[in-house]
């Protein structure tokens, strides 16, 4: 059967400044960060022909109106939240592999800080559900009951975890701790020059049990934006190309409604990670770095266990300091995650995962990088992984 | 939990609309009713247009015992609309129903620190307003 493993890869990423308070709209974000892929490649605007469209904020055609795209040949849209940068990955493979499209923008931003502040209801007082397919839910189930926010879903997850296999607060605070440490490497980052302790987080308040302050990711205005062209075009351009080597999504069920999941534990990677690692042709011993969608420490703990690096309860035991370090078996979120560099929607965790294999990420830099995997993971546990390879 | 008084009561309420309009009404005269398969009898919530296991579009509203336990939770001490500030810490709880459907609701009588996986819960009803009824849940001793 025809495969998408290593047809595709990505030639170019950038961002826009990471602030808290851009000052800009969602599209002037983007058209920033795009302007940074596209010179990162070597492209001119009007080279790109397809566009994955962002979650939100600005549509394909406002990209294409910018950027000087007469004919654009291919558009498209992934509304899975924080999964949908590495799911759009798979529509821009499969459309350049396909001919469909020759280079594709995949750029993806916010203003969660000074326009969609999840802390204080998304912005505006909101008293009603959101826009969207969630939004039904939301209003008529969870609103009611005082569930608005997602780190109070995700913690109903948490919780039972938690009770049933023991899983421990010590680990989601190594990891909030370990993306802290990587941080202080990455002049990016927007907490360089804040340091972390498991002292500090233990201390911190509480937001939404299990979830203290530090479980929880940052709240940022930023874009991020990659190219995506077929592997013979990429070997003509300037980078190192980086191949899109097993990508796939999925999707917990049923997607609208966690309380009814039968197993809440089976999310969307549960579906997208064997087929991704099969399309690859890797296994996990393979992986030299991973770069996982970090909204709220333990959801990273639950992909683990989804991406099989361990068994179901285990992974409370699988994730220790030393082994997610930089330097140790399993670098995680080395540029410091949502928690600690930005809050891009993923799309920076694509971006972390191109330099990493470019080795462009001096004193982060995982060394001999040669794989390494990204997920995504957005509203109610939508997920999507690809494996990249240098 | 109801530190507010009826008749400034500010929380969110469900919006009334299409099938979650249904399930409130029947909350209204104080049944606990959940959607049922009218072909294969599989219980469902939340509401939907089509009997997932068999394709049936045919369902009726079927009375639950209002009886069930404690799935999981969250206890949540950031408000994050201002009406909620002085609810917290408030602990929005998923029940699972001796029928099988998982609802959230909150416990009225059980502090956020007490609560347990598998606590068994009984069905009250708060009239928060004079048009909407919330289903909340008190602990049950025993069966
Ligand atoms: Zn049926």
């Amino acid at each position: 059967m025809e495969s998408l493993k290593d047809k595709a890869c990505i030639v170019g990423v950038g961002e826009s400044a990471f602030t808290r308070g851009s000052g800009k709209t969602e599209l002037q974000l983007m058209l920033e960060a795009s302007a940074n892929a596209l010179n990162d490649a070597g492209l001119r605007p009007h080279d790109i022909d397809g566009i994955v469209g962002p979650p939100l904020g600005a549509s394909a055609e406002h990209f294409a109106a910018n950027l000087g795209i007469e004919n654009l040949r291919y558009s498209a849209y992934v509304q899975m939240g924080g999964a949908s940068p590495v799911v759009a990955l798979q529509s821009a493979a499969m459309a350049v592999a396909l001919g469909v499209a020759k280079h594709v923008l995949v750029p993806c931003g916010w203003n969660g800080y000074s326009v969609m502040r999840v802390s204080s209801g998304g912005g505006g007082g909101r008293d009603s559900a959101p826009p969207g397919p969630l939004g039904g839910t939301i209003g008529d189930y969870y609103m009611p009951y005082g569930a608005i926010a997602p780190v109070q879903w995700y913690a109903w997850i948490a919780t039972r975890h938690m009770k049933l296999y023991g899983t421990r607060f010590e680990t989601m605070g190594a990891i909030a701790v370990n993306s802290r440490t990587n941080a202080q490497l990455n002049p990016h980052a927007l907490m360089r020059g804040r340091p972390l302790t498991i002292d500090d987080y233990f201390k911190a308040r509480w937001i939404s049990y299990p979830f203290r302050l530090y479980d929880c990711c940052l709240e940022t205005d930023a874009a991020g934006a990659v190219i995506v062209t077929s592997s013979e075009r990429a070997r003509d351009l300037k980078r190192t190309p980086v191949y899109i080597s097993g990508v796939a999504e999925g999707h917990p069920y049923p997607a609208d409604d966690i309380p009814a999941r039968p197993d809440p534990f089976v999310i969307g990677l549960t579906f997208a990670a064997p087929k991704a690692f099969q399309m690859a042709g890797i296994t996990h011993g393979d992986i030299d770095f991973a770069e996982i969608y970090d909204c709220f420490t333990y959801v990273v703990m639950l992909q683990i266990e989804a991406l099989g690096f361990c068994k179901r309860g285990e992974v409370t035991d699988f994730v220790t300091p030393e082994r997610i370090a930089l330097g140790g078996e399993l670098p995680l979120n080395t540029h410091g995650g949502l928690h600690s560099e930005a809050h891009v929607w993923g799309i920076n965790h694509i971006v972390e995962a191109v330099r990493q294999l470019r080795r462009e990420c001096g004193e982060r830099q995982v060394k001999d990088a040669e794989v390494g995997l990204v997920t995504g993971w957005g509203d109610f546990g939508d997920g999507g992984l690809a494996i990249l390879r240098r | 939990m109801a530190l507010e008084t009826r008749s400034e009561y500010k929380l969110p309420l469900p919006p009334m609309r299409g099938p979650a309009a249904d399930f409130y009404k029947f909350c209204k005269a104080h049944e606990l009713r959940f959607q049922r398969c009218a072909e294969c009898g599989t219980w469902r919530h939340i509401p939907r247009d089509v009997c997932a296991k068999c394709g049936s579009f045919k369902f009726e509203w079927a009375r639950s015992s209002g009886k069930g336990k404690v799935f999981s939770w969250t206890v949540t001490a950031q408000p994050f609309l201002p009406q909620f500030a002085p609810m917290v810490p408030y602990a929005p709880v998923i029940i699972e129903m001796d029928e099988g459907v998982r609802m959230l609701s909150w416990l009225t009588d059980v502090k956020p620190e007490d609560l347990q996986l598998g606590m068994r819960v009984a069905v009250v009803f708060d009239d928060v307003t004079p048009e909407v009824t919330l289903p909340k849940f008190k602990r049950a001793v025993s069966q």
